[in-house]
């Protein structure tokens, strides 16, 4: 009897300790969030979205020009980065049980742990210096550089998920390697990469230490690629040191849009794992 | 729409007799005078794991039109047999083969041969049912059609119901067509795998244990089906199960560590064995 019971506080207790657990972990998060929203849901309004940085001295304005920025430059890195990323996961996935692969695999595995800060730096003395200015451009250069790694792990670990009998099904029925890699394989992992994709792409969409070094920010709003731009994660950076009040509250205000970014991208990637699901359920 | 029985694509660099007749196979292979001319055979056939072997020279004629079962106990090279006789084998890391694999004549190891058109002369199906996921059922059905030369929307939808009306499938999926496969039972979905494997017009159907993983009624469609099937292919069939073997076959060959001990008629097989060792596995003493 007396077993049972110890039997039994144990179970409660260590139930108890991985709730306790889950909810430390949580609670950061929605720390974060609720700050946020307390701070900066006020200053979202309109203005925020369609306007851009005013004259020191006057208040209102918006971070219009910095969205944009943010906008492009991850639309940048992931036109680079995506494609090479998913790529190179198929081929490690695929092909790469050689010394080749395990070569890639490793540099990827180096790169998705180098501080963001020094790819930053790499992208200035690579791109900047010769340039002789920054760039959106090379912003986007640091972000693909981040997103390429990210992208190319997940892909191989996604298309590895698939089983191997549906490959050989492919390989009986008459069809060359490619094209079984690439019409069935591939094909079976579709939403789960596009997942990994959003996913990464959430991370690098709200990196600000690269682009310290590359797009710079601008004050103005800009689209042309080749000069410097602003970008939300920069601009709040900026505002968020500055002595203004009207900073701050845009600063909060810009960090409260940001994150809504990522979460939005976040959602949809659940949603396209969850249609996945469904559809091969 | 009145499914006509298609020609086959011609695949070029492919064994070209499809003449099942005694004596009509032109070609090297030394036939044997009286039996009819087997479709496939294998001659002195070893199967090689790196440095050791699944199958040790092997030698088996599959009459064309019949049905031949491989049986044995576990890990006794029955698969690994079947897998090399339309180099599938090959595909694992390591893995070779040394004989002779002859289809009407013809050596499919012969250097020069392209082995992704062997697997499309012939066909296989699997111990475990493997639809594509991402494909409807029709599109499940054309997918070896893809690899051939192209055809109309109208031809292809025709092959299409060919395949599932040989499967057995048709009256079951004609209405959902687009549908995912995943929505089919197991049985329903092995019979899809077997439309699938007879739509780009095999001449020999490789089945490895296709009924392992289904329950009693798909057992019992799958080998009515087989009993159809062998009217227009060669059936070579892998089996747990001695009393399939005993119902849907032919020929029975019977391996053990990866040696063929016996093959004969499948009545003499389990009745009159030669072997004291085939008598010992059908009369459930060992395996």
């Amino acid at each position: 009897m007396k077993g049972r019971l110890i039997r039994r506080l144990t179970g409660s207790l260590m139930t108890g300790l991985t709730y306790g657990a889950a909810a430390v972990a949580v609670l950061p998060l929605a720390a974060i969030l609720g700050m946020l929203i307390v701070k900066g849901a006020g200053s979202v309004n309109l203005d925020f979205f369609v306007k851009s940085a005013v004259p020191l001295g006057e208040s209102g304005g918006g971070f219009a020009y910095a969205i944009v920025g943010t906008l492009i430059i991850v639309g940048l890195a992931c036109l680079v980065g995506l494609p090479i990323g998913v790529g190179t996961g198929i081929y490690l996935a695929e092909f790469g049980g050689g010394w080749f692969g395990f070569t890639v695999r490793f540099l990827a595995d180096i790169l998705n742990g180098t501080p963001s800060v020094v790819i930053g730096i790499v992208v200035w003395s690579l791109v900047v210096k010769p340039m002789g200015h920054f760039s959106a451009f090379a912003g986007g250069c640091a972000l693909a550089i981040i997103l390429v790694p990210i992208v190319a792990r997940t892909t191989e670990e996604m298309v590895r998920l698939v089983p191997n009998s549906l490959r050989e099904a492919a390989l009986a029925l008459g069809y060359p390697r490619w094209r079984t890699s690439l019409f069935v394989v591939v094909r079976t992992a579709r939403a789960a990469i596009v997942t990994g994709c959003l996913v990464a792409v959430a991370r690098v969409a709200g990196e600000t230490a690269p682009l310290l070094f590359t797009a710079f920010g601008n004050q103005f709003f800009s689209t042309r690629i080749l000069q410097p731009m602003a970008a939300l994660p920069l601009q709040i950076y900026d505002y968020a040191v500055g002595p203004y009040d009207d900073w701050h509250r845009l600063a909060w205000a810009g960090a409260l849009v940001l994150i809504g970014l990522v979460l939005v991208l976040s959602l949809v990637a659940r949603l396209v794992v969850g249609r996945g699901a469904r559809r091969h359920a | 729409m009145n499914p006509a029985p298609s020609p086959a694509p011609q695949q070029p660099g492919a064994p070209r007799s499809r003449t099942p007749q005694p004596g009509a196979a032109s070609g090297a292979a030394p036939a044997p005078a009286a039996a009819p001319v087997p479709r496939l055979a294998a001659e002195s056939l070893t199967a090689w794991y790196g440095a050791s072997t699944g199958v040790r020279n092997v030698t088996l004629a599959c009459a064309p039109n019949a049905v031949t079962a491989l049986i044995g106990p576990s890990g006794c090279g029955k698969s690994t047999l079947l897998r090399s006789l339309n180099r599938m084998h090959e595909l694992v890391p390591g893995a070779r083969v040394t004989g002779r694999v002859l289809l009407d004549g013809y050596d499919i190891y012969e250097p020069g041969v392209n082995p992704v058109r062997v697997r499309r002369t012939i066909g296989m199906v699997f111990q475990r049912p493997t639809p594509f996921p991402t494909m409807t059922i029709a599109e499940n059905v054309a997918a070896g059609l893809k690899v051939g030369p192209s055809l109309s929307r109208a031809r292809r939808a025709e092959i299409v119901e060919h395949a599932l009306r040989r499967a057995a499938l048709w009256d079951e999926v004609k209405d959902r067509l687009a549908d995912s496969p995943l929505t089919l039972s197991g049985g329903q979905q092995q019979r899809l795998c077997v439309a699938r494997t007879v739509a780009p017009e095999p001449e020999v159907l490789l089945l490895d244990e296709p009924t392992a993983s289904l329950d009693p009624a798909g057992t019992a469609h799958i080998e009515e089906l087989v009993q159809e099937l062998k009217r227009e292919f060669t059936v070579v069939i892998v089996t747990h199960n001695l009393q399939q073997a005993a119902r849907v076959s032919d020929v029975t060959a019977f391996l053990y560590l990866g040696e063929l001990i016996e093959v004969g008629p499948t009545a003499r097989m389990f009745t009159a064995p030669l072997r004291s060792q085939t008598e010992a596995y059908i009369t459930g003493r060992f395996g």
